[in-house]
Protein backbone atom coordinates (compact mmCIF):
# COMPACT_ATOMS: atom_id res chain seq x y z
CA UNK A 1 0.00 0.00 0.00
CA UNK A 2 0.97 3.24 -0.89
CA UNK A 3 1.63 5.64 2.03
CA UNK A 4 1.35 9.46 1.63
CA UNK A 5 2.64 11.61 2.06
CA UNK A 6 5.88 10.98 -0.57
CA UNK A 7 9.32 12.41 0.55
CA UNK A 8 11.34 13.30 -2.55
CA UNK A 9 13.21 16.72 -0.95
CA UNK A 10 16.20 14.69 -0.02
CA UNK A 11 18.61 16.91 -0.27
CA UNK A 12 17.13 19.63 2.16
CA UNK A 13 17.21 16.59 4.39
CA UNK A 14 16.93 12.65 4.45
CA UNK A 15 15.13 10.86 7.23
CA UNK A 16 17.79 8.72 9.64
CA UNK A 17 18.27 5.36 9.24
CA UNK A 18 16.56 3.06 11.83
CA UNK A 19 20.07 1.10 12.19
CA UNK A 20 21.73 4.38 13.04
CA UNK A 21 19.07 5.33 15.80
CA UNK A 22 19.66 1.73 17.50
CA UNK A 23 23.37 2.69 17.25
CA UNK A 24 23.18 5.95 18.76
CA UNK A 25 20.70 5.06 21.55
CA UNK A 26 22.60 3.76 24.40
CA UNK A 27 25.09 6.59 24.01
CA UNK A 28 22.22 8.93 25.59
CA UNK A 29 21.40 7.46 28.83
CA UNK A 30 23.75 4.34 29.62
CA UNK A 31 26.92 5.48 27.69
CA UNK A 32 27.03 9.31 28.21
CA UNK A 33 29.81 10.55 29.25
CA UNK A 34 32.13 13.46 27.78
CA UNK A 35 34.73 12.18 25.57
CA UNK A 36 37.28 14.61 27.21
CA UNK A 37 36.98 13.08 30.78
CA UNK A 38 39.97 10.90 30.82
CA UNK A 39 40.12 9.79 34.26
CA UNK A 40 37.51 7.41 34.46
CA UNK A 41 35.78 4.37 32.66
CA UNK A 42 32.23 6.65 31.76
CA UNK A 43 34.54 8.72 29.54
CA UNK A 44 36.42 6.11 28.25
CA UNK A 45 33.46 4.70 26.73
CA UNK A 46 32.72 7.73 25.20
CA UNK A 47 35.73 8.80 23.79
CA UNK A 48 36.42 5.02 22.43
CA UNK A 49 32.66 5.29 20.54
CA UNK A 50 34.08 8.71 19.28
CA UNK A 51 36.74 7.02 17.91
CA UNK A 52 34.94 4.08 16.40
CA UNK A 53 32.98 6.54 14.58
CA UNK A 54 35.72 8.97 13.35
CA UNK A 55 37.16 5.82 11.67
CA UNK A 56 33.97 4.81 10.09
CA UNK A 57 33.78 8.76 8.92
CA UNK A 58 37.39 8.31 7.85
CA UNK A 59 37.21 5.46 6.02
CA UNK A 60 34.33 6.65 3.64
CA UNK A 61 36.12 9.20 2.48
CA UNK A 62 39.62 7.67 2.44
CA UNK A 63 41.18 9.94 5.34
CA UNK A 64 43.12 9.44 8.31
CA UNK A 65 40.85 9.39 11.37
CA UNK A 66 43.42 12.10 12.81
CA UNK A 67 42.10 14.10 9.59
CA UNK A 68 38.67 14.24 10.76
CA UNK A 69 37.22 16.98 13.00
CA UNK A 70 33.88 16.45 14.29
CA UNK A 71 31.16 19.88 14.21
CA UNK A 72 27.80 21.01 14.38
CA UNK A 73 27.27 20.25 10.57
CA UNK A 74 28.42 21.83 7.22
CA UNK A 75 27.58 25.31 7.78
CA UNK A 76 30.03 25.30 10.72
CA UNK A 77 32.38 23.95 8.47
CA UNK A 78 32.26 26.00 5.47
CA UNK A 79 32.94 28.65 8.06
CA UNK A 80 35.82 26.97 9.74
CA UNK A 81 37.11 25.93 6.56
CA UNK A 82 37.35 29.63 4.52
CA UNK A 83 37.75 31.42 7.93
CA UNK A 84 40.24 29.24 9.22
CA UNK A 85 42.44 29.55 6.30
CA UNK A 86 41.74 33.31 5.84
CA UNK A 87 43.15 33.72 9.22
CA UNK A 88 45.91 31.01 9.39
CA UNK A 89 47.11 31.94 6.10
CA UNK A 90 46.94 35.87 5.95
CA UNK A 91 50.73 36.25 6.05
CA UNK A 92 50.83 34.28 2.84
CA UNK A 93 48.00 36.05 0.97
CA UNK A 94 44.20 37.19 1.20
CA UNK A 95 42.36 36.23 -2.23
CA UNK A 96 39.80 33.29 -1.92
CA UNK A 97 38.18 31.75 -5.32
CA UNK A 98 34.57 30.49 -5.19
CA UNK A 99 31.58 30.05 -7.71
CA UNK A 100 28.13 32.40 -7.92
CA UNK A 101 26.48 28.52 -7.44
CA UNK A 102 27.95 27.46 -4.15
CA UNK A 103 25.74 27.17 -1.12
CA UNK A 104 24.88 30.35 1.34
CA UNK A 105 27.16 29.43 3.72
CA UNK A 106 29.83 29.53 1.65
CA UNK A 107 28.87 32.72 -0.23
CA UNK A 108 27.83 34.78 3.31
CA UNK A 109 31.23 33.48 4.55
CA UNK A 110 33.10 34.82 1.58
CA UNK A 111 31.26 38.32 1.98
CA UNK A 112 31.96 38.07 5.73
CA UNK A 113 35.86 37.70 4.43
CA UNK A 114 35.62 40.80 2.40
CA UNK A 115 34.24 42.96 5.53
CA UNK A 116 37.56 41.31 7.01
CA UNK A 117 39.88 43.08 4.06
CA UNK A 118 39.98 40.01 1.95
CA UNK A 119 39.27 39.35 -1.50
CA UNK A 120 36.85 37.05 -3.25
CA UNK A 121 36.51 35.96 -6.84
CA UNK A 122 32.76 34.48 -7.61
CA UNK A 123 33.26 32.83 -10.81
CA UNK A 124 30.66 32.41 -13.04
CA UNK A 125 29.60 29.08 -13.39
CA UNK A 126 28.94 27.75 -17.27
CA UNK A 127 25.11 27.17 -18.37
CA UNK A 128 25.46 23.48 -17.56
CA UNK A 129 26.39 24.42 -13.80
CA UNK A 130 30.53 23.47 -14.01
CA UNK A 131 33.00 25.64 -13.71
CA UNK A 132 35.19 26.94 -16.14
CA UNK A 133 38.55 25.09 -15.68
CA UNK A 134 40.46 28.01 -17.72
CA UNK A 135 38.96 30.56 -16.12
CA UNK A 136 39.75 29.13 -12.86
CA UNK A 137 43.28 29.28 -13.15
CA UNK A 138 43.18 32.38 -15.27
CA UNK A 139 42.00 33.95 -11.80
CA UNK A 140 44.65 32.75 -9.32
CA UNK A 141 46.99 35.74 -8.58
CA UNK A 142 50.33 35.29 -6.06
CA UNK A 143 47.72 36.43 -3.14
CA UNK A 144 45.80 33.22 -3.63
CA UNK A 145 45.08 31.12 -0.77
CA UNK A 146 41.98 28.81 -1.26
CA UNK A 147 40.00 27.54 -3.88
CA UNK A 148 36.57 26.70 -2.37
CA UNK A 149 34.32 24.88 -5.15
CA UNK A 150 31.46 22.18 -3.82
CA UNK A 151 31.58 18.82 -4.98
CA UNK A 152 28.52 18.76 -6.09
CA UNK A 153 25.22 21.23 -5.86
CA UNK A 154 22.66 21.00 -3.91
CA UNK A 155 19.41 22.48 -5.93
CA UNK A 156 20.78 20.95 -9.41
CA UNK A 157 23.12 18.01 -8.45
CA UNK A 158 26.22 18.66 -11.26
CA UNK A 159 29.15 17.02 -9.90
CA UNK A 160 31.71 19.82 -10.35
CA UNK A 161 35.44 18.39 -11.97
CA UNK A 162 37.04 18.24 -8.23
CA UNK A 163 40.26 16.76 -9.28
CA UNK A 164 41.05 18.75 -12.63
CA UNK A 165 40.34 21.71 -9.96
CA UNK A 166 42.72 20.10 -7.09
CA UNK A 167 45.16 19.88 -9.59
CA UNK A 168 45.10 23.06 -10.28
CA UNK A 169 45.27 24.41 -6.89
CA UNK A 170 47.92 22.04 -6.17
CA UNK A 171 49.89 23.69 -9.29
CA UNK A 172 49.87 26.77 -8.52
CA UNK A 173 50.31 26.06 -4.58
CA UNK A 174 46.79 27.10 -3.09
CA UNK A 175 44.77 25.26 -0.76
CA UNK A 176 41.75 23.23 -1.91
CA UNK A 177 38.32 22.97 0.19
CA UNK A 178 35.24 21.68 -1.34
CA UNK A 179 31.64 21.40 0.66
CA UNK A 180 30.88 18.04 -0.30
CA UNK A 181 27.47 17.96 1.76
CA UNK A 182 25.70 16.65 -0.83
CA UNK A 183 28.10 14.39 -2.35
CA UNK A 184 29.55 12.40 0.54
CA UNK A 185 27.78 9.01 0.94
CA UNK A 186 25.80 9.31 -2.39
CA UNK A 187 28.77 9.00 -4.59
CA UNK A 188 32.50 7.59 -4.16
CA UNK A 189 34.45 10.85 -2.72
CA UNK A 190 38.03 10.32 -2.05
CA UNK A 191 40.22 12.73 -0.44
CA UNK A 192 43.69 11.44 -1.62
CA UNK A 193 42.47 10.59 -5.01
CA UNK A 194 40.73 13.69 -5.60
CA UNK A 195 43.25 15.96 -4.19
CA UNK A 196 41.29 17.35 -1.23
CA UNK A 197 42.93 19.14 1.32
CA UNK A 198 39.71 20.39 3.22
CA UNK A 199 36.00 19.30 3.40
CA UNK A 200 32.72 20.14 5.14
CA UNK A 201 30.03 17.30 5.35
CA UNK A 202 27.28 16.71 7.41
CA UNK A 203 25.21 13.75 9.21
CA UNK A 204 21.64 14.59 7.82
CA UNK A 205 21.94 14.53 4.34
CA UNK A 206 23.48 10.56 4.69
CA UNK A 207 20.81 9.58 6.88
CA UNK A 208 22.17 10.17 9.98
CA UNK A 209 20.97 12.24 12.91
CA UNK A 210 20.84 16.65 12.37
CA UNK A 211 23.52 18.73 13.96
CA UNK A 212 26.34 17.05 13.54
CA UNK A 213 29.32 16.80 11.01
CA UNK A 214 32.72 16.82 10.09
CA UNK A 215 35.62 18.72 8.45
CA UNK A 216 38.12 16.98 6.74
CA UNK A 217 41.73 18.94 7.30
CA UNK A 218 44.16 17.35 5.77
CA UNK A 219 47.88 16.14 7.71
CA UNK A 220 49.89 15.35 4.95
CA UNK A 221 51.50 16.85 1.66
CA UNK A 222 50.48 19.58 2.43
CA UNK A 223 50.22 20.01 6.27
CA UNK A 224 46.55 21.83 6.45
CA UNK A 225 45.61 23.86 9.60
CA UNK A 226 42.80 25.91 10.24
CA UNK A 227 42.87 28.60 13.01
CA UNK A 228 39.98 27.78 15.37
CA UNK A 229 36.65 30.12 14.99
CA UNK A 230 35.58 28.44 18.49
CA UNK A 231 37.66 28.73 21.83
CA UNK A 232 37.54 26.60 24.42
CA UNK A 233 39.09 23.45 25.50
CA UNK A 234 41.23 22.84 22.49
CA UNK A 235 38.98 19.69 21.73
CA UNK A 236 39.52 18.24 17.55
CA UNK A 237 43.23 18.98 17.65
CA UNK A 238 42.45 22.23 18.97
CA UNK A 239 40.16 23.72 15.73
CA UNK A 240 37.40 23.21 17.43
CA UNK A 241 36.45 23.61 21.05
CA UNK A 242 32.92 22.50 22.69
CA UNK A 243 31.94 18.50 24.18
CA UNK A 244 32.14 16.46 21.42
CA UNK A 245 28.47 15.36 20.63
CA UNK A 246 28.59 11.48 21.53
CA UNK A 247 25.73 10.12 20.67
CA UNK A 248 25.53 12.45 17.40
CA UNK A 249 28.95 11.34 16.74
CA UNK A 250 27.63 7.41 17.05
CA UNK A 251 25.15 8.12 14.73
CA UNK A 252 27.44 9.81 11.57
CA UNK A 253 29.90 7.77 11.83
CA UNK A 254 27.11 4.41 11.37
CA UNK A 255 25.43 6.62 8.90
CA UNK A 256 29.02 6.60 6.84
CA UNK A 257 29.63 3.16 7.42
CA UNK A 258 26.16 1.98 6.21
CA UNK A 259 26.87 4.29 3.29
CA UNK A 260 29.93 2.62 2.45
CA UNK A 261 28.44 -0.60 2.29
CA UNK A 262 25.19 0.29 0.57
CA UNK A 263 26.84 2.79 -1.73
CA UNK A 264 26.59 0.95 -5.09
CA UNK A 265 23.44 -0.70 -4.71
CA UNK A 266 21.59 1.82 -3.47
CA UNK A 267 22.84 3.73 -6.45
CA UNK A 268 21.49 2.30 -8.79
CA UNK A 269 18.59 1.27 -7.49
CA UNK A 270 17.83 5.57 -7.04
CA UNK A 271 19.38 5.58 -10.33
CA UNK A 272 16.92 3.87 -12.26
CA UNK A 273 14.14 5.24 -10.71
CA UNK A 274 15.41 8.92 -11.00
CA UNK A 275 15.93 8.27 -14.67
CA UNK A 276 12.23 6.61 -14.85
CA UNK A 277 10.73 9.96 -13.40
CA UNK A 278 12.96 12.34 -15.29
CA UNK A 279 12.25 10.32 -18.45
CA UNK A 280 8.47 10.37 -18.02
CA UNK A 281 8.77 14.52 -16.85
CA UNK A 282 10.20 15.71 -19.29
CA UNK A 283 7.90 13.75 -22.07
CA UNK A 284 5.65 16.81 -20.86
CA UNK A 285 6.21 19.49 -23.25
CA UNK A 286 8.10 22.23 -22.95
CA UNK A 287 9.87 20.92 -19.90
CA UNK A 288 13.49 21.09 -19.16
CA UNK A 289 16.50 19.47 -17.37
CA UNK A 290 18.72 21.89 -15.50
CA UNK A 291 22.22 21.35 -15.25
CA UNK A 292 24.81 18.92 -16.87
CA UNK A 293 22.85 15.75 -17.89
CA UNK A 294 25.95 13.98 -17.76
CA UNK A 295 27.82 15.40 -14.91
CA UNK A 296 25.38 14.55 -12.27
CA UNK A 297 24.62 13.31 -8.64
CA UNK A 298 22.49 9.80 -9.22
CA UNK A 299 19.26 10.73 -7.20
CA UNK A 300 18.22 14.62 -8.04
CA UNK A 301 16.45 15.98 -11.16
CA UNK A 302 15.70 19.75 -11.59
CA UNK A 303 13.01 20.36 -13.81
CA UNK A 304 11.45 23.37 -15.16
CA UNK A 305 7.71 23.32 -16.56
CA UNK A 306 7.76 26.51 -18.80
CA UNK A 307 4.73 28.55 -18.29
CA UNK A 308 3.60 27.13 -14.77
CA UNK A 309 4.85 28.76 -11.59
CA UNK A 310 7.14 26.49 -9.12
CA UNK A 311 5.08 27.10 -6.43
CA UNK A 312 1.68 27.18 -7.57
CA UNK A 313 2.65 23.50 -9.13
CA UNK A 314 3.69 22.19 -5.92
CA UNK A 315 0.26 23.73 -4.20
CA UNK A 316 -1.57 20.83 -6.67
CA UNK A 317 -0.14 17.48 -4.64
CA UNK A 318 2.09 19.40 -1.81
CA UNK A 319 -0.57 17.77 0.81
CA UNK A 320 1.08 14.24 -0.92
CA UNK A 321 4.70 14.54 -2.61
CA UNK A 322 7.18 16.80 -0.65
CA UNK A 323 9.33 18.62 -3.92
CA UNK A 324 10.98 21.88 -3.53
CA UNK A 325 10.83 24.59 -6.02
CA UNK A 326 13.43 27.51 -7.28
CA UNK A 327 10.69 29.76 -7.64
CA UNK A 328 10.65 33.43 -5.62
CA UNK A 329 7.51 32.62 -4.14
CA UNK A 330 8.92 29.95 -1.81
CA UNK A 331 10.93 32.46 -0.59
CA UNK A 332 10.80 35.34 1.81
CA UNK A 333 12.98 37.77 -0.93
CA UNK A 334 10.61 36.98 -3.54
CA UNK A 335 13.64 36.34 -5.93
CA UNK A 336 14.11 33.07 -7.76
CA UNK A 337 17.50 30.78 -7.03
CA UNK A 338 20.30 32.31 -7.84
CA UNK A 339 21.49 29.21 -8.79
CA UNK A 340 19.02 28.92 -11.44
CA UNK A 341 19.52 31.92 -12.72
CA UNK A 342 23.27 31.33 -12.66
CA UNK A 343 22.97 28.74 -15.47
CA UNK A 344 22.03 31.47 -17.68
CA UNK A 345 17.64 30.72 -16.95
CA UNK A 346 15.87 33.73 -17.30
CA UNK A 347 13.57 34.20 -14.39
CA UNK A 348 10.94 32.90 -15.73
CA UNK A 349 12.07 29.42 -16.52
CA UNK A 350 13.71 29.84 -12.47
CA UNK A 351 9.83 30.08 -11.39
CA UNK A 352 8.99 27.09 -12.85
CA UNK A 353 11.56 24.83 -11.59
CA UNK A 354 11.17 21.75 -9.34
CA UNK A 355 13.79 19.51 -7.15
CA UNK A 356 13.08 16.47 -6.72
CA UNK A 357 15.40 14.83 -4.37
CA UNK A 358 15.17 10.84 -4.24
CA UNK A 359 16.74 8.85 -1.27
CA UNK A 360 17.44 6.01 0.32
CA UNK A 361 13.77 5.13 0.56
CA UNK A 362 12.28 5.92 -2.01
CA UNK A 363 9.95 3.08 -3.91
CA UNK A 364 9.05 2.51 -7.04
CA UNK A 365 5.43 3.11 -6.22
CA UNK A 366 5.90 6.33 -5.24
CA UNK A 367 8.02 7.36 -8.52
CA UNK A 368 4.89 6.20 -10.66
CA UNK A 369 2.43 8.03 -8.10
CA UNK A 370 4.64 11.43 -8.81
CA UNK A 371 5.10 11.05 -12.46
CA UNK A 372 0.84 10.98 -12.55
CA UNK A 373 0.55 13.85 -10.26
CA UNK A 374 2.86 16.39 -11.05
CA UNK A 375 1.49 15.52 -14.91
CA UNK A 376 -1.72 15.94 -13.87
CA UNK A 377 -0.55 19.68 -12.18
CA UNK A 378 1.19 20.81 -15.08
CA UNK A 379 -1.57 20.09 -16.79
CA UNK A 380 -4.31 21.84 -15.02
CA UNK A 381 -2.27 24.42 -14.08
CA UNK A 382 -1.73 25.33 -18.06
CA UNK A 383 -4.74 25.22 -18.63
CA UNK A 384 -5.10 28.09 -16.47
CA UNK A 385 -1.97 29.71 -17.34
CA UNK A 386 -2.50 33.41 -19.87
CA UNK A 387 1.18 32.60 -20.76
CA UNK A 388 0.56 29.30 -22.10
CA UNK A 389 -2.21 30.28 -24.08
CA UNK A 390 -0.09 32.86 -25.35
CA UNK A 391 2.43 30.09 -26.34
CA UNK A 392 -0.01 27.96 -28.04
CA UNK A 393 -1.37 31.21 -30.18
CA UNK A 394 2.64 31.47 -31.05
CA UNK A 395 2.66 35.05 -29.37
CA UNK A 396 6.52 36.08 -28.66
CA UNK A 397 6.27 36.86 -25.13
CA UNK A 398 9.26 39.59 -26.19
CA UNK A 399 6.96 41.76 -27.40
CA UNK A 400 4.43 42.06 -25.13
CA UNK A 401 5.50 45.49 -22.60
CA UNK A 402 5.04 43.82 -19.20
CA UNK A 403 4.52 45.47 -16.06
CA UNK A 404 7.21 45.19 -13.83
CA UNK A 405 6.41 45.41 -10.21
CA UNK B 1 3.51 27.97 4.62
CA UNK B 2 0.22 26.71 5.29
CA UNK B 3 -2.69 28.16 2.81
CA UNK B 4 -6.08 29.04 4.27
CA UNK B 5 -8.92 26.84 3.34
CA UNK B 6 -10.69 29.37 1.06
CA UNK B 7 -7.79 29.54 -0.82
CA UNK B 8 -7.01 25.89 -1.38
CA UNK B 9 -10.42 25.49 -2.36
CA UNK B 10 -10.37 28.96 -5.13
CA UNK B 11 -6.87 26.83 -6.67
CA UNK B 12 -8.58 23.76 -6.48
CA UNK B 13 -11.66 24.83 -8.15
CA UNK B 14 -11.09 27.52 -9.29
CA UNK B 15 -14.33 29.74 -10.63
CA UNK B 16 -14.50 31.21 -14.14
CA UNK B 17 -11.01 30.10 -15.75
CA UNK B 18 -11.60 31.27 -19.34
CA UNK B 19 -11.26 33.76 -22.40
CA UNK B 20 -13.60 35.86 -23.53
CA UNK B 21 -13.12 37.23 -26.72
CA UNK B 22 -10.84 40.34 -26.31
CA UNK B 23 -11.64 42.38 -29.93
CA UNK B 24 -15.29 42.46 -28.78
CA UNK B 25 -16.22 46.33 -28.54
CA UNK B 26 -18.13 45.61 -24.38
CA UNK B 27 -15.02 43.25 -23.10
CA UNK B 28 -12.37 44.48 -21.38
CA UNK B 29 -8.73 43.03 -20.90
CA UNK B 30 -6.28 43.38 -18.08
CA UNK B 31 -2.97 42.04 -18.26
CA UNK B 32 -0.93 42.45 -15.24
CA UNK B 33 2.37 41.54 -13.66
CA UNK B 34 5.28 39.96 -16.04
CA UNK B 35 6.69 36.48 -16.03
CA UNK B 36 10.10 37.19 -14.30
CA UNK B 37 8.11 38.16 -11.06
CA UNK B 38 6.39 34.66 -11.59
CA UNK B 39 2.95 36.52 -11.67
CA UNK B 40 1.02 37.02 -14.52
CA UNK B 41 -3.03 37.59 -14.34
CA UNK B 42 -5.22 38.36 -17.09
CA UNK B 43 -8.45 38.89 -16.16
CA UNK B 44 -11.50 39.75 -18.37
CA UNK B 45 -15.02 41.29 -18.19
CA UNK B 46 -18.12 41.67 -20.33
CA UNK B 47 -20.23 44.54 -20.05
CA UNK B 48 -23.89 45.06 -21.04
CA UNK B 49 -23.38 48.18 -22.47
CA UNK B 50 -27.12 49.27 -21.97
CA UNK B 51 -26.84 48.85 -18.20
CA UNK B 52 -23.31 49.13 -17.76
CA UNK B 53 -23.46 46.04 -15.55
CA UNK B 54 -20.60 43.01 -15.96
CA UNK B 55 -22.20 39.83 -17.30
CA UNK B 56 -19.28 37.56 -17.38
CA UNK B 57 -15.71 37.35 -16.05
CA UNK B 58 -12.76 34.99 -16.76
CA UNK B 59 -9.20 34.77 -15.99
CA UNK B 60 -5.88 33.34 -16.31
CA UNK B 61 -3.37 33.04 -14.07
CA UNK B 62 0.19 31.82 -14.10
CA UNK B 63 1.98 32.00 -10.53
CA UNK B 64 1.22 30.97 -6.95
CA UNK B 65 -1.52 29.50 -4.79
CA UNK B 66 -2.60 33.09 -3.56
CA UNK B 67 -2.46 34.74 -7.50
CA UNK B 68 -4.82 32.12 -8.66
CA UNK B 69 -6.74 31.97 -5.92
CA UNK B 70 -7.19 36.54 -5.93
CA UNK B 71 -8.38 36.11 -9.57
CA UNK B 72 -10.50 33.72 -8.66
CA UNK B 73 -12.05 35.57 -6.20
CA UNK B 74 -12.44 38.71 -8.23
CA UNK B 75 -13.82 37.04 -10.86
CA UNK B 76 -16.87 35.89 -8.54
CA UNK B 77 -16.90 39.60 -7.14
CA UNK B 78 -17.00 41.61 -10.35
CA UNK B 79 -20.12 39.31 -11.87
CA UNK B 80 -23.09 40.91 -11.52
CA UNK B 81 -21.25 44.43 -10.16
CA UNK B 82 -21.80 47.75 -11.98
CA UNK B 83 -18.33 49.05 -13.95
CA UNK B 84 -18.25 52.04 -11.25
CA UNK B 85 -18.85 49.66 -8.24
CA UNK B 86 -16.18 47.24 -9.80
CA UNK B 87 -13.42 50.24 -9.28
CA UNK B 88 -14.29 50.38 -5.53
CA UNK B 89 -12.99 46.59 -4.81
CA UNK B 90 -10.19 46.75 -2.85
CA UNK B 91 -7.06 44.80 -2.45
CA UNK B 92 -7.46 44.39 1.28
CA UNK B 93 -10.89 43.06 0.79
CA UNK B 94 -9.24 40.18 -1.30
CA UNK B 95 -6.45 40.01 1.63
CA UNK B 96 -9.42 39.52 4.47
CA UNK B 97 -11.52 37.45 2.43
CA UNK B 98 -8.47 34.68 1.83
CA UNK B 99 -6.68 35.46 4.40
CA UNK B 100 -3.41 36.24 2.56
CA UNK B 101 -0.34 36.30 4.79
CA UNK B 102 1.72 39.46 4.33
CA UNK B 103 4.07 37.94 1.85
CA UNK B 104 0.96 36.98 -0.44
CA UNK B 105 -0.64 40.93 -0.23
CA UNK B 106 1.11 41.87 -3.60
CA UNK B 107 -1.18 38.94 -5.00
CA UNK B 108 -4.09 40.50 -4.05
CA UNK B 109 -2.75 44.24 -5.73
CA UNK B 110 -2.21 42.53 -8.71
CA UNK B 111 -5.65 41.17 -9.02
CA UNK B 112 -6.57 44.64 -8.30
CA UNK B 113 -4.53 45.92 -10.75
CA UNK B 114 -6.06 43.38 -13.05
CA UNK B 115 -9.32 44.84 -12.40
CA UNK B 116 -8.72 48.11 -13.04
CA UNK B 117 -6.98 47.56 -16.48
CA UNK B 118 -9.37 45.39 -17.48
CA UNK B 119 -11.66 48.35 -16.82
CA UNK B 120 -9.99 51.32 -18.89
CA UNK B 121 -9.58 48.23 -21.84
CA UNK B 122 -13.30 48.35 -21.57
CA UNK B 123 -13.70 52.45 -21.14
CA UNK B 124 -11.50 53.12 -23.95
CA UNK B 125 -13.18 50.53 -26.19
CA UNK B 126 -16.64 52.80 -25.72
CA UNK B 127 -14.76 55.97 -26.69
CA UNK B 128 -14.03 56.97 -22.67
CA UNK B 129 -10.97 58.07 -21.20
CA UNK B 130 -8.41 55.71 -19.34
CA UNK B 131 -8.90 56.76 -15.54
CA UNK B 132 -5.43 57.36 -14.25
CA UNK B 133 -4.86 55.33 -10.85
CA UNK B 134 -2.46 56.49 -7.85
CA UNK B 135 0.84 54.79 -8.27
CA UNK B 136 1.30 51.89 -5.87
CA UNK B 137 4.80 50.05 -4.63
CA UNK B 138 4.07 46.59 -4.22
Amino acid sequence: MLKLPIYLDNNATTPMDPRVLEAMIPYFTEHFGNAASRNHPFGWEAEEAVDYAREQVAKLVGADPKEIIFTSGATEGDNLAIKGVFEMYASKGNHIITANTEHKAVLDTCKHIEKLGGEVTYLQVKDNGLVDLAELEAAIKPTTILISIMYANNEIGVVQPVKEISNIAKKNGVLFFTDATQAVGKIPVDVQKDGIDIMAFTGHKMYGPKGVGALYVRRKNPRVKVTAQMDGGGHERGMRSGTLNVPGIVGFGKACELCRLDMEEDTKRIKALRDKLETALLQIEESYLNGDKEHRLPHVSNISFKYVEGEGLMMGFNKNIAVSSGSACTSASLEPSYVLKALGLGDDLAHSSLRFGLGRFTTEEQIDYTIKHVTDTVNKLRDMSPLWEMYKEGIDMNSIEWAHH
Amino acid sequence: MAYSEKVIDHYTNPKNVGTLDKSSKNVGTGLVGAPECGDVMRLQIEVDEATGVIKDAKFKTFGCGSAIASSSLATEWLKGKSVDDALKIDNMEIVEELNLPPVKIHCSVLAEDAIKAAINDYRQKQGLEALVFEERIH
